[in-house]
Parts: C-alpha cells; structure tokens; sequence
C-alpha cells in the first residue's frame, strides 16, 4: 500500500470502462481479447497492492500475449465533428488554452509545495493527478461538456495507443529480470575486457561508450550506472588515472541519456510518444534523435577526458 | 561467472531486429532470461508481478488523456494552428527552438512535469510546428508531416533529459551521490550536478543545428516549387 494507491485506482477505473466499451463493440473482429486486455490491466493495477505476487505476475504476462499478438484493437472512431470544433474555437479562441495550461501549472506548483512534505516523486504524480483533475473540471465547464464525454475520448486516445501503453510495464519488468539474473555484471565484464587500463583516454572512452550501450540494452541509465560506475570508473579511471569523481560521473550518467534517445527499451520517451502522435513508424523518434545523440556522445567523451582531469 | 544471461540480450536484440512485436520479445526474453538463471517459476512469476506493481506510475499519463481528447474534441489543435498562423515571425525553426530552450532551463529547475508528450508535445507544439511549417513550405505531405512530429517528440525528450541533470535536487543527481558515497567518496550534490551544465549547452547547440537544417532542408517539398 502506498500513497498512491488512490491514483492507481482511477487508473483502474479509466481502463475498466475502457474494457466495458470495448465489449460492447460488436463490429470489432477482436472484441473478446481487447476487452480481456483491458479487464485485467484494470485488475492488476486496482489489486497490484494485496493481490500475491505471482497472481499479478501470471496476468501480467497473459496481458502482454494477448498485446504481443496482436488481441488488442480500437473500436472504430468517431470523426470530430468539424461544426463542433469550429464553434468552440469561435466562441473561446485562446482561452481553449486554458485548460491545457493548468495542467502544467497546476502540477508544478502542487510538486514544488508537496515536496516539503513527501517523497519527491510521490508528490509530482500526485501533483499531476490533481493538475489533470483540475484541467478536467474547468474544461467541462468551460465547455459545457459532461464528463463522460471525455472518458469517450479517452478511449480513443487509449486505443491509438494500444501495445505501445504496456510496453513501458513490460520492460520494467525486463530490467528486473535482468538484473536478478546479472545481465549487468557480465556486460560490465565484457566492457572491462578489452579496456587499455593504462591509457587513461580509453578508460574515458570505455566508461562514456560502456554507459551509452549499456543503458541501449537496458532502456534505463539510472540501472547501467552502478554497474558501469563500480566496474570502469571507480577501480580505473579514480582509482588508477586520479580522475575528480564529481564531474566523472556526472558525465558517464548523461552518456547514458544518450544512450536513452537511442533505444526502443525506453519506450516511455521513444515508443510511447510515437504511438501518442499515431505516428506509422513506431521508431520514428529514435531515428529522429540518433543525429542529435551521436554527436552529443562524441562531446561527451571529450569534455569527461579535459574536465575531470583538469 | 557464465555468459549466459546474455542469451536476453540477444533475444531482444534479435527479436527488435525482426520486428516482432515488441511487447512479445520483451516478455519472452524476460521469462526465458529468468528461467536460464535458474528462477522456478513461480519465483519468476512474482518477480514479474513486483516489478510491475512497482512500475505502475510509469503509465500515469493516461490520467491526462481525458482532459486532452475534450479539448481537442473541441478544437483546441485549430486553435494552436490559427495562433501560429497569425504569428509571422515564429518559424518552425524559432518554435521547437523556443520549446528546447524553455523545456531544459525549466527542467533545470526541477519543474520536470511543465512539458511531456501528452501534456503539451500532442496537444500544442504538434500542431503548432504543423502550422509554422505549413506557412512557409505549404501543406506538408504525409511523409514530412511524421518527420516533423517525431522531431517534436525528440526535441521534448532532448530539453528534458539534458536539463534535468542540472538541478542539484534531482532523483538522478542525488542516485550518483549516494552511490558515491557508499564507495567513500562524499561529495555535495551540486558539485555533481554542476557539471551536467557543459552537455546541456552542448545538447542544445547540436540540436540547434539540427532542426535548423531539418526545417531548410527535410521540410521543403521535393522537385522544383
């Protein structure tokens, strides 16, 4: 049970609507599946917190074959109406910004308040649950909407996302595995081995190079940083060469966020976004950002050798 | 110490590179990782179940999606195209520059959550690039037109990434200086997070001439105009 349970339970709720609709969807070919993707991914996140382990664990994979294969498809939808939005912008222009902005600055400030109290992280979902709450509110009535109404639009948004929403989840799950079984310390290994442990220019290389591929195969540089840091920077780079720590690892972390703009395993920034704009190519991000991450990474080397060895 | 847990690896690598679906490749990879480093099942299973409970927050965006479908349900993308449009001076170019510079100085911060893909990529720089580039090379094709989104989405993830690790307070900064700290090396914080500040300038530079060259460039329209 955490402070957050609350949020986890409208979650809950968003899909479990979603799953009621799409059963009700009788022209489209793959309504059981879809509306049984949707069922259990409101199951698993209302009883996340009580249900065992492995029961959570078990949907949790029959969620991602029925996404793997295909199960999960969008009810056919319905056009905006073009009178409709002509009107709205007509009769509101710019304050249709209203709404939109409140999100960001309600959120903000509610993070920046809340973290006197809780957690950090805690405290921003919350804030941005309550800034979406806030939005929604001064929206409908801005608008003369009910509420359901943008449930049903929810729904839309949802099904172009599809797959793309749970494959953040699986890859968490992912990296858990991975580092249970110690996927880390074996790439960590391989790395080490073919380092010039004399030469203090390939040490810099091998730990900026080392985070960048790390973090490609793990979709998150926060988990390659330990290993990374233990294995090449510290022994090698602080211990043998005398490198100033601060800036070493500084560095080393935002080689990994190169690494970051690269993947498909960090599929919240890469994947995700690509789906939310129903993009045709899902990796469209990625290639967009290869030319800026590359670069960015041959910099990086650079200012880590001149800067902690200053 | 074998090479076995690699065998992940490659399953991922191999499985991305086949372009099964990706939530299949991951899962399998994951259950076939696990069952090699000799998990039984059940224990795998509850594994599998934590992580996910652990990683619920990640999908917090979806709380967004209501607020977003009414607002465009109601025309909130014509309006972003109708402000641009009238805005002469706002090229595609100064736009998602605009956006770079505001998303990593607020994300330097700590204000991560002022920008996002669902809170503003989708709802507002999306069109509104959409209608800078429309004014200066005409309705765009469907094929520049995903270009130009994706290019929306990179420049929110460049801003935020390589603002972030300037704040002193944020979760990664603190990550290092704890792990720091564990190997007996105790450092202020923002004598780490200073040194994020080089990237950042560099980031934006590069990006910079990127989207400069994909805005004279990619976004002209092939052919004689």
């Amino acid at each position: 049970m955490t402070g957050l349970s609350p949020l986890y339970w409208l979650i809950a709720a968003l899909f479990a609507t979603a799953a009621w609709r799409a059963a009700r969807a009788r022209e489209n070919a793959r309504r059981a599946s879809t509306a049984l993707f949707w069922a259990l991914l409101a199951i698993v996140f209302a009883a996340g917190d009580w249900m065992p382990h492995a029961v959570t664990g078990a949907l949790v994979v029959l969620v991602a074959l029925i996404a793997g294969f295909g199960g999960v498809r969008g009810a056919a939808r319905t056009p905006l109406d073009p009178a409709r939005r002509a009107a709205s912008v007509a009769r509101l222009g710019n304050r249709l910004f209203l709404p939109a902005l409140l999100v960001p600055l309600v959120t903000v400030a509610l993070a920046v308040l809340g973290r006197q109290f809780i957690d950090a992280q805690q405290a921003s979902l919350l804030a941005l649950a309550t800034g979406c709450a806030v939005a929604l509110a001064v929206g409908c009535a801005m608008l003369r909407e009910h509420p359901r109404v943008a449930v049903r639009e929810a729904h839309g948004l949802l099904d172009a996302l599809g797959w793309a929403l749970v494959l953040p989840l699986v890859l968490a799950m992912l990296g858990a595995v991975f580092t249970k079984a110690g996927v880390g310390d074996v790439v960590a290994r391989l790395v080490g081995m073919g380092i010039p442990v004399g030469n203090a220019f390939a040490c810099v290389a091998a730990y900026a190079l080392g985070m960048a591929a790390f973090t490609i195969v793990m979709g998150n540089a926060f988990a390659a940083f330990p290993v990374m840091t233990a294995g090449v920077a510290l022994p090698l780079l602080v211990g043998r060469h005398g490198a100033e720590p601060g800036s070493l690892v500084a560095l080393g972390m935002l080689s990994g966020y190169c690494g970051t703009l690269l993947t498909p395993m960090a599929a919240n920034f890469n994947i995700v976004p690509a789906a939310l704009l129903e993009l045709q190519d899902k990796n469209a991000v990625i290639r967009m950002q290869v030319a800026t991450a590359l670069p960015l990474l041959a910099l990086n080397v650079a200012l880590m050798y001149f800067i902690a060895f200053r | 110490m074998s090479w076995w847990p690699l065998a992940g690896v490659a399953l991922v690598i191999v499985g991305f590179a086949l372009r099964f679906n990706p939530v299949l490749v991951v899962v399998v990879s994951g259950i076939a990782t696990g069952l090699i480093a000799g998990l039984a099942p059940l224990e795998l299973l509850a594994l599998i179940g934590e992580s996910f409970v652990k990683a619920r927050y990640l999908m917090i965006l979806v709380l967004l999606l209501p607020i977003v479908g009414l607002l465009e349900r109601n025309g909130l993308r014509e309006q972003a195209q109708a402000l641009i449009g009238r805005m002469r001076r706002v090229t595609t170019t100064r736009l998602l520059l605009g956006y770079l510079a505001v998303r990593q100085l607020t994300s330097s911060l700590g204000l991560n959550s002022l920008g996002g893909h669902p809170q503003t990529v989708r709802p507002l720089l999306a069109p509104m690039a959409e209608a800078a580039a429309a004014r200066e090379h005409g309705a765009l094709d469907p094929a520049r037109r995903e270009k130009l989104l994706a290019l929306c989405a990179a420049t929110d993830n460049v801003g935020l990434f390589f603002g972030e690790d300037v704040f002193f307070a944020f979760g990664g900064v603190l990550l290092m200086q704890a792990f720091l700290a564990e190997n007996g090396i105790e450092l202020e914080a923002w004598r780490i997070a200073l040194w994020g500040i080089p990237t950042a300038i560099g980031a934006f530079l590069i990006h910079a001439v990127r989207v400069h060259w994909f805005a004279r460039r990619a976004l002209r329209p092939k052919g004689p105009a």
